[in-house]
Formats: structure tokens, sequence, C-alpha cells
């Protein structure tokens, strides 16, 4: 070759390193919104350096509808069934959650029987909730679909209870204000007894399966780690906070319905990293499982809605509330404020897992994409509530 | 915990300058806020979540309402003299309240599990650039909560690190949750190259006035 024309090509192009990693460079790289492990239309922008993450935005909104302005513009009992659509794995806290703070709102009291049958139903909502969770989450480190189906088959048992009692598996609407909408049958107590009592049994199961499998300890100890001073600051609410090791259980301080009359622990992490939140499901639903029997042994027949509420053309007093309970995925809460009208002048959702992930950056820095999907698989999101 | 005015002498006493309203709350709920000033609504917050007695450190929930402008009736009984007796009439003042833009916060606290304490901010009014100091750096949950609160009513939060829009696009313009808001007919309809290419093409028409407006042809000119 000629040497004039090789002079020519180094002058031109700049010396090539052979190297195999970007050296300082970050290369940005948009997870989702349609990712098979996002959990939904979740998006994030993420700014890698390898494989380890540098930076990380997420990206909300895509289920939008704006929940809140339809709220205000029905009325009272109107959103009730629209609520079940925030967090669609959990119809019956949400219910709940709206209606408790709709009762506050107008000073409205709950019959006994209600008030138990709310309990169950919202542990009953618990166990599915963090049993299909923890599913997921193995899917989400490469456990396909067997660990998922096996939660789905105890999921599946609670929501045939669901069905015969609401007549909707996963869009109950069933609470109403100063009570529940119809009630239960001696035989539908003796079946969710039954659940009950066979739960711990798949419990055991799925504890010796998985929660010891080297994989998972390898994929989830030390990972994503969150302290506790940093989550209380940033709102985490839920599994999620108790994992750091804060005893703060909604159940316990507001002692919201039937709650202090049950006997049951908090479980409560130690190094608040992703094993931890995993374990606090784990733990959290043993301990359901024994407000369930308490719950189930102590009910009494009774009324189940209180006979003064006025369910059609209701218009509570002038004013403004904040309810809140203990939801799966932490606290869930509904500000409603009243002008006297039949329909709310404000009516706010505090979602647990939008603001649970104020911190998704913070716990998945310095580790790598494939840990970005445990650590948010961990956090517990459902988008129909983060984006409302 | 220490009841509301309690905790507005502490402040007012910790926070020199700062002036705290306590708003009722006339519902069974038993939950009256405090208005806090926006000028020392930083330190105010700082006081709340670092006082030892108090120890607000969770803030729960952050919201914004929308304050349309009101006009408030006041009955009140006046003494006229008419006819040379003294007569109580019946008469009513209105007074008009302005609108603004709020931001609410529920307090709570972890450490002494108590709570909630309301605190509220007011806007000056509810125009385009209505303001707010971001309390983000106090809490961290405000983060994503104020930025939906810029997103929805159109606050802007100073001091707040990322205020972007969070559930809206980001070419929206508007403020859905103003309550003054209307939808657009068709949230689809965006403009068009194609638009621009007719109006192009429309230029290089020549001007036929007497065929662009039906309304001057008639028959008997179409049979001339």
């Amino acid at each position: 070759m000629n040497s004039t024309l090789e002079t020519i090509e180094a002058m031109e192009r700049p010396p090539v390193r052979m190297s195999s990693r970007l050296e300082g460079e970050l290369l940005e790289v948009s997870m989702g919104p349609q990712h098979p492990s996002t959990h939904g239309v979740f998006r994030m922008n993420v700014a890698l350096e390898g494989e380890i993450v540098r930076k990380l935005k997420p990206v909300f909104g895509y289920l939008h509808r704006n929940h809140e302005q339809i709220g205000e513009h029905t009325t009272y009992l109107g959103s009730m069934p629209y609520t079940d659509r925030l967090d669609y794995f959990c119809s019956m806290t949400n219910n709940w959650a709206y209606a408790l703070s709709v009762e506050r709102l107008a000073g409205i009291e709950v019959p006994e029987r209600a008030q138990y049958l709310r309990v169950i139903l919202a542990e009953l909502t618990r166990l599915q909730n963090h049993a299909s969770l923890l599913g997921f989450l193995l899917s989400d480190m490469g456990a396909w679909g067997t660990p998922l189906m096996y939660a789905f088959r105890e999921r599946e048992k609670i929501l045939d209870l669901f069905e015969s009692l609401s007549g909707a598996r996963m869009m109950c609407d069933y609470m109403r204000f100063g009570g529940c909408r119809v009630d239960t049958s001696d035989e539908w107590l003796t079946a969710a007894k039954k659940i009950v009592d066979r739960f711990p049994k798949f419990l055991d199961e799925f504890d010796e399966l998985i929660l010891g499998n080297e994989i998972v300890i390898a994929r989830t100890q030390n990972v994503g780690k969150l302290s506790a001073d940093l989550a209380i600051n940033a709102g985490i609410t839920g599994p999620m906070l108790r994992a750091c090791g804060v005893n703060y259980d909604i159940r316990k301080v507001d002692g919201y319905g039937f709650y202090p009359r049950f006997k049951f622990r908090i479980p409560l992490g130690e190094h608040g990293d992703t094993y931890d939140r995993l374990m606090m499901r784990a733990l959290e639903m043993r301990e359901s499982v024994e407000i369930l029997k308490q719950a189930l042994a102590q009910i009494q027949p009774g009324p189940i809605l209180n006979p003064k509420v006025k369910i059609r053309a209701f218009r509570p007093p002038v004013g403004e509330a904040y309810g809140r309970i203990e939801a799966p995925k932490g606290e869930l809460g509904f500000y409603l404020i009243s002008d006297g009208g039949p329909n709310p002048y404000r009516y706010r959702v505090r979602p647990p897992s939008f603001i649970n992930l104020t911190i998704l950056e913070d716990m998945c820095l310095g580790h790598t994409v494939a840990d970005v999907m445990v650590i948010l698989g961990s956090v517990d999101i459902v988008m129909g509530e983060v984006d409302r | 915990m220490e009841s509301l005015e309690q905790i507005k002498a502490q402040a007012e006493a910790a926070v020199p300058g700062t002036k705290v309203d306590i708003v009722a709350n006339p519902g069974p709920a038993n939950q009256p806020s405090l208005l806090i000033d926006n000028e020392h609504a930083l330190t105010f917050a700082q006081f709340l979540r670092d006082d030892p007695a108090l120890r607000l450190d969770f803030c729960s929930n952050v919201t914004g309402v929308d304050w349309l402008d009101r006009v408030v009736k006041k009955p009140a009984k006046i003494k006229t003299v008419v006819d040379g007796i003294q007569k109580e009439v019946d008469q009513t003042s209105e007074e008009k309240i302005p609108g603004y833009l709020e931001a609410v916060y529920h307090l709570y606290s972890v450490t002494h599990k108590h709570g909630p304490v309301i605190i509220r901010m007011r806007t000056a009014d509810r125009a385009e650039g209505a303001r707010l100091p971001s309390l983000t750096p106090v809490w961290r949950s405000a983060e994503f909560q104020e930025r939906e609160i810029f997103d929805l009513y159109g606050v802007r939060f100073d001091g707040h690190p990322d205020l972007r829009r969070i559930l809206m696009w980001d070419e929206f313009e508007d403020h859905p949750m103003r309550k003054d808001y209307v939808q657009p007919d068709d949230f689809e309809w965006e403009p068009t190259p194609h638009d621009e290419v007719l109006a192009r093409a429309k230029q290089h028409y020549t001007p036929r006035p007497q065929l662009d407006g039906a309304e001057k042809i008639t028959a008997t000119d179409l049979h001339r």
C-alpha cells in the first residue's frame, strides 16, 4: 500500500483503542413501558456504565386518567367502584380506605359485624397480594412460572371467596359508608376458615422451596439497601419501611377498624435489603393468618350497615377529612374536602406505591440492570395506583 | 401530642417573624390545620421535623387544592331607625374572597407515633406563575407529590430539585386539576405538516372571487 495514503488515513481517523468497556461513557437506556418485568406500563430512563446503573429516572403517566378529577365529578357513592381500579390487586382495602375517609368526613359509625367483615376481607386481600408479589418477584429473578403458579393457586382460592361474596373476583365494590354491601352466609365463613387453616401449609412449602434457595439469597441479600432514616424521610410505608427495622404499622398506630381487638405481631427487618423486603411479606402473611383465625372465631351475627346513613343522595357536612389504612402496599389514604354538595370538592388519593418509588434511584445506584428488576419487584407497584 | 394552639405558640417563638393561623375544620372529622406563611415555611417545616417533642419526621400526604373566587354572604342584623321606631333589619353583607391555590401537607411522627398535623400554604393568586416554597429539602416524600401539584395545578415550587411534569406529558400546556379547566374537544388533534402544505398551496391559487363565494353564483350566471 502507498505510504502517503496510510498517513492520510491515520490523520483522518482517530486512533481506536481496543477495550471491552465504555471508558467512563454512559449509555442511556429506556426500560419500559413495554417491558415484561416492569409490572405494567412503567418506564425508567437508566444511564448505564457497562452493566452498572449510574442514574435512574422513573417516568410515569402512561396509565393516567385523572382519577381524582373523575372523583370530583361523581357522587361519593359513585367513586366507590372506581376505587377498585386504583390498585386492582387489592380492591377490598381500597374500598375500606375510601369508606373510612367518608365515614370520618360525615361522622358515621360502623356496626360490629361490618367491622369484622372488613378486617377479614382486608387480611384475605393482604394474603393474596403478598403471595402473588412473592411469585412475581421470583419471576423477575428468573424462576419463570412455577413459583408464580404456586402463589396464584392460593390467590385463586381467595378470589373465589371474593366472587361468591361480592360477585366479582377483583373489582369487588363491596364496602359502603357505614358498613358493607351484602352479608355473608355461614357457609362462606366456613369456607374462609378452611382456606385460612390450610394457608400456613402453603407458606411452609413456599418457604422451604424458595426463601432458603441459594440463588434467591445471592440475588437479594445486600441488594437495594435502604437506610431507616432515608425511608422515613422519603415517606416510605408498608413492608418496605418495616424491612428497614422501623416499627410503624398503621393497624397498630391508628388502631382503625377492630384491629386493637386482635393479637398480632409486626415483623421487622434488620438490613433493609431486598431479601428483608421479601421476608416481610412472607412473615406478614403468617400474622394475617393469625388475625383471620381470631376474627373468624369472634364474628357474631348482626346488622352490617348503619341504618342512619343515606347511601343515595348522600351529602356530608362541610369540612375535610384524611383517612388512611395499612393497605398491603403501604399507607393508602384518601383526603376529602366537602362543600356540602353531592360530590367532593377535592378528592385525593395518597397512593402508597407511587410514593414508595421516590427512592428507587437511591436503591438502584451501583447495582446491575438485572438487580434493578428485582429491586423494583420488591417495591411492589401497581400502575393503576401509581398513575391514577 | 400538643394541641395546634401550643404548636402555633412554640413555632412562633422558635421561628422569629413567622405568622401562623389556625384554619378551622367545621366537619366531624376534627382535623383543623395550620396556615403558615410562605416566607418562613422552610424554617417552620424544619422546626416541626426537628423539635424533640413534635418530631414530625414523616410527611405522608402532599396535595393541592384549587379555590376559585368566592363570595361569602354574611347575614347580619343591623339596627336602623324606620319611621322613628328602632327596628332590627336583616341585611346580608357580601365579602369577595379572591381565588388561590393551596398546598396541604399531612404530617405524622414515626418516632412518637402521633399525628396528623396538617399544614397548608396558599399562593397569592391563581395566575400561571403562582409560587410556593418547596418543602422537599425537609421531607423527601414531597418530591414526587410536589411535582404532581406542579403538573396538575400549576404551582411552581421554589427550591424543588427536579420540577417537571410527572403524570401528563411534557408538551401538555394546561393544568387539568384546576376547577376552571376545560377539556379539549379532541385530545388526539395535533397540527400535521399536511395542513401547512395545504395552506401554502392555497397561496398559489389565483384569486377567483366570483367562484370562491358560492352565494354569488346564480343560475343566470351559469347559463349566460
